[in-house]
């Protein structure tokens, strides 16, 4: 090549630097990450079909002419006064015991079940996020209390205690919230405090100290932004917790009462007519599972989309056939720069 | 400092919690007005004769300080109170259902413990093989699924079946060790294998995870380039380091293990202490329900006091801070 | 207080405790970072700081700033006192004194646009708004040679200098009178110190700004500073105007500062003669007594290890130039010779 088409190449990059593109947040490169990950997507998918399903509930029990606690002993049980099967009647998952559609009573559970997951997620959230801010950024006597607080709640078996708080306030809906939202938020609590404690020694936290930011600024705009990408994966996470841990509290009794159906009750009382009605095991079972299952793929996925480096570690290190579309860290401590974004034109230095 | 200097800290801190605990049970109970703690403990069918009765037996017109005392003084007697219903000491009934817990415990820890540092150890020395993806699913249907959902489905799946086809060794009620090991297997089998799943998946991913970023490390390379066979490397090297955050996982989840046998006592009718202290609570025993708290709240202590005095074997530097 | 005086700080001393771990907590000894420092800054010049790593000058930086506790001493801002305000008096203050810090990668908010970041001191302050404050962010963008195009960019999109200039201009925007400029350039290309130091005079002659210049390297405390001052150990060991500290440097520790420096000029670093110092730093918590430069010093003496110098003038000095030495260098003494002597020894 000549010096002079040599030149002209080095001009054309640099003309073609002028172009300048807008920088994309973590936020987009994640979505981006996040929507070529199949399995993803199709928990994202699965997980809105759900919640459709669930506010629909009430459309879908009238589509069948079957209302959630009316009972139908004579289309829906058997002559021994067993449940009967799906596709029987109309019923197009079956009947419960009492003769009741399976099918709307596992969409109603549905809504308990989701409401109460994502209810309890986003007050554990709020709540453990400041408490980690707090006791990570304050430090000293601060820290110590919540810190203490955090791993005494932490290392509780929380089950005898919701057991326990169940006697004495009684079964309902807004204990069974306040008790998981009370046994969730220490664990995000524990993250964010680790994460804040390393994130208060880095230098642009100092800088926003000697510009005369105020405790709460730093905390709320320095730091959360920071914080977020893994608080989000484990908010994530946790919603599946918070649905397991309702059914079973439904499913011991302590939980939501019937008629009301959650999938823990309608599992308890199924367990004693497996026997002969494998349906009413089956299909709320089949639901708590997807359910669950869905949010932990998407949680994982996120997490991946957010973090890709344990991928590329693998990857290179058994030559993988794993195409490498992702790029190093998105993560909250990215201080390399991402080659996802373009650098464009803008001064040599 | 050294090992017993650490020991005594610990059991220490340990008292301070349980008393802490015994407090806020306390509190939590009879902490409220006369009349409602009255009711609650005579029961649902109480007449109001029977109320006053109650209320002056347990001496719940006293000021809250006295009947604090007396509650501490009972407890560290070994007293904790009556059954509410069978008038039984709590203590007795303690020694009676613990049996089957015990043994749902041992079999469930052991399995868990087991299969999911087994499994994640075979799937991080082979990241990524077909072993690796396919205990991955399995994993993560493991951690999706509640505890009675598995225990239900085995009943359903194997437990009805093989007895069907006259496959009796599989059983669902509890029977001891010592009516001969092979009964004692099978009767248990089915419970070991539903506590142990969740647990298992959890710790056949931490385990994994942890291994992998250790064996990236650079001391690995270093053993591997000294000659030493790659089993040595993977067992003292690699998953020796790797063993620490597992045993301190195990501390936080001594909490989800008692969650897990009360389901597990529950689906398969065992009656040890889980499932007896949940019937406690439908029936509003109160002086049961304590107990098991308080029991409980012992158990965790205890083991914590355990898992720290492990992690604190495998790494020296936690006893210095 | 003179007023052409900005800063003046009068024996300041900062130490930290050391600390046992786990419940109770005894303190077991002192770092003795800054141990009785005094110094004037005047306005519209620059005062460079040296001295090795551990020295204590960014502890120092830091103190007048207001970011770090003072354990005893005053600092005394434009003839106000703002020794240990607490954090709502000294926020008035906070307009007048910014800091630029070393690590360009570290001191911008990786999560925030850089728009953002340079904003912040108008939105803590609550000067400006909305479009207000974006245009003069974009002002300070232009000021300090980046594109204001570039206001929604993260700092990961730019280089190392550049992003200096985006602290330059975060520092800037209140119009302060002081800045703060910790190792500002240490962790650039050489090329690109070059302009950023440029950029810091440009600034200061256009807005009359005093800078209290840090740095480990010498040749570029001589470029930018009106006064220099070299630091062992959290004490002085001399001060004064540029010129005769760098051609007649009096402290021991400084002549072999300078002599390790590279020389641009062939000849003369063919013809010098490096001074080499025996011997690590040692520790801030346990320092040597005397002067604490003696178990390195080629000329101490027994009085070295007995007597704190005092920091004074020495004969034929200036009268700004101060040296805490017993036995300073002389002129025409060969400091390479005496130190290798004394290896010999």
């Amino acid at each position: 090549m000549s010096i002079t088409e040599m030149e002209f190449q080095a001009s054309s990059v640099e003309g073609a630097s002028v172009q300048t593109v807008e920088g994309r947040s973590q936020w987009q490169l994640t979505w981006r990450r996040l929507r070529s990950d199949k399995v993803a997507v199709a928990s994202m998918i699965v997980i809105v079909i759900m919640v459709l399903l669930a506010i629909f509930a009430p459309a879908v029990a009238a589509l069948v002419h079957h209302p959630v606690d009316t009972a139908y002993p004579n289309t829906g049980e058997t002559a021994a006064g067993n449940p009967v099967g799906p596709g029987t009647n109309g019923f197009w998952l079956g009947t419960d015991d009492t003769g009741r559609d399976l099918m709307v009573r596992i969409l109603y559970g549905a809504r308990i079940s989701l409401f109460v997951g994502i209810v309890t997620t986003l007050i554990a959230t709020v709540a453990g996020v400041t408490v980690g801010l707090m006791a990570g950024y304050f430090g000293g006597i601060i820290d110590t209390v919540l810190a203490r607080f955090t791993d005494a709640v932490l290392a509780f078996p929380y089950v005898v205690l919701a057991l326990a708080l169940a006697v004495v306030f009684g079964p309902s809906l807004s204990v069974i919230i306040g008790v998981i939202a009370f046994f969730s938020w220490a664990g995000i609590a524990r993250i964010v405090r680790g994460q804040t404690l390393s994130l208060k020694e880095k230098e642009y936290i100092e800088a926003a100290r000697s510009l005369g930011a105020g405790p709460f600024r730093i905390m709320f705009i320095d730091i959360l932004p920071n914080l977020l990408a893994p608080v989000l994966v484990l908010a994530t996470l946790y919603i599946p917790s918070a649905v397991v841990f309702e059914a079973t509290l439904s499913y011991l009794g302590l939980g939501i009462q019937p008629p009301t159906p959650s999938w823990g009750n309608i599992l308890a009382d199924a367990q004693n007519f497996y026997q002969v009605a494998w349906w009413y095991v089956v299909f709320p079972a089949a639901a708590l599972l997807i359910t669950t299952l869905a949010f932990n793929l998407l949680g994982d996925g996120i997490r991946d989309a957010m973090d890709p480096t344990t991928e590329r570690l693998l990857a290179s290190r058994k030559g993988g056939r794993r195409r490498l579309r992702r790029g190093p860290v998105g993560g909250p401590s990215a201080e390399f720069p991402d080659p996802d974004v373009q650098v464009a034109g803008g001064g040599v230095i | 400092m050294t090992l017993v200097r650490f020991l005594i800290r610990r059991i220490i801190s340990g008292i301070v919690v349980l008393w802490l605990v015994a407090t806020a049970a306390f509190l939590l109970f009879f902490a409220r007005p006369v009349a409602t703690v009255a009711r609650q403990l005579a029961g649902h069918a109480a007449t109001p004769a029977t109320i006053a009765e109650v209320t002056r037996n347990l001496g719940l017109n006293q000021p809250i300080a006295t009947q604090y005392w007396h509650f501490i003084d009972g407890l560290l007697h070994g007293n904790l109170g009556y059954s509410y219903f069978s008038q039984e000491p709590v203590t007795s009934m303690i020694k009676q259902d613990l049996p089957p817990t015990v043994s749902v415990v041992v079999g469930g820890v052991i399995l868990w413990l087991i299969v999911g540092l087994g499994v994640g150890v075979i799937s991080a020395t082979r990241a990524r093989s077909l072993f690796d993806r396919v205990s991955a699913i399995a994993v993560l249907i493991g951690l999706s699924m509640p505890v009675f959902v598995i225990g239900e489905f085995l009943l359903l799946i194997v437990f009805v079946p093989l007895n069907q086809h006259g496959f009796h060794w599989i059983q669902d009620q509890y029977v001891g060790p010592t009516q001969g090991i092979g009964t004692w297997a099978g009767h248990m089998i089915l419970p070991w294998i539903t506590l142990a799943t969740v647990q298992a998946a959890v710790y056949t991913r931490l385990m994994r995870g942890q291994l992998l970023s250790t064996l990236g490390e650079d001391y690995i390379r270093t053993a591997r380039a000294k000659g030493l066979s790659e089993r040595r490397v993977i067992f003292r090297h690699g998953v020796r380091a790797a063993l620490t955050p597992v045993v301190s996982q195990l501390g936080v989840d001594v909490g989800a293990l008692l969650g897990g046998v009360i389901v597990v006592e529950t689906v398969f009718g065992l009656g040890g202490i889980g499932q007896v202290s949940v019937q406690a609570i439908d029936t509003d025993n109160l002086p049961v329900v304590i107990g098991f708290v308080l029991l409980a709240a012992a158990f965790v202590v205890v083991a914590n006091i355990i898992v720290d005095l492990l992690y604190a074997i495998l790494d020296p530097r936690v006893r210095i801070s | 207080m003179t007023d052409d005086v900005l800063v003046r700080v009068d024996n300041l001393v900062k130490y930290f405790p050391v600390r046992t771990s786990g419940m109770i907590r005894r303190t077991v000894g002192q770092v003795q970072a800054v141990d009785g420092v005094s110094l004037e800054i005047p306005r519209g010049k620059t005062l460079g700081l040296v001295g090795e790593t551990g020295c204590g000058k960014s502890t120092l930086a830091r103190c007048i700033a207001g970011l770090l506790p003072v354990t005893s001493g005053t600092v005394n801002f434009d003839g106000s006192d703002i020794t240990n305000l607490s954090r709502r008096r000294m926020i008035p203050y906070r307009r007048e004194i910014q800091m630029i810090f070393q690590d360009p990668y570290g001191s911008l908010n990786p999560r925030r646009r850089v728009g953002a970041i340079i904003g912040d001191p108008f939105a803590i302050h609550k000067t400006v708004t909305g479009s207000e404050r974006k245009r003069k962010v974009q002002e300070l963008m232009e000021r300090v040679g980046l594109n204001p195009e570039h206001y929604n960019r993260f700092p990961a999109e730019f280089s190392g200098g550049q992003r200096q200039r985006i602290g330059v201009a975060r520092a800037l925007a209140l119009q302060p009178k002081l800045i703060i400029c910790d190792e500002p350039v240490s962790a650039l290309d050489v090329s690109i110190q070059a302009q950023v130091l440029n950029l810091l005079s440009d600034l200061q002659r256009d807005f009359g700004l005093s800078y209290l210049f840090i740095a480990h390297d010498l040749e570029v405390v001589r470029h930018v500073s009106d006064e220099v001052m070299v630091m062992y150990l959290g004490r002085v060991a001399e001060a004064g105007p540029k010129a005769p500290v760098y051609d007649n440097p009096r402290h021991p520790y400084t002549a072999a500062l300078l002599s390790a420096a590279p020389a641009a000029d062939p000849e003369t670093a063919a013809t010098r003669q490096r001074i080499l110092l025996t011997g690590d730093v040692p520790s801030p918590i346990d320092p040597p007594s005397g002067c604490r430069f003696h178990p390195r010093c080629p000329k101490a003496q027994d009085l070295c290890g007995q007597e704190e110098p005092q920091l004074e003038v020495k004969a034929g000095d200036v009268t700004s130039h101060v040296t805490a030495c017993h036995f300073p260098v002389e002129a025409g003494e060969n400091l390479a010779t005496v130190a290798s002597r004394r290896e010999g020894l």
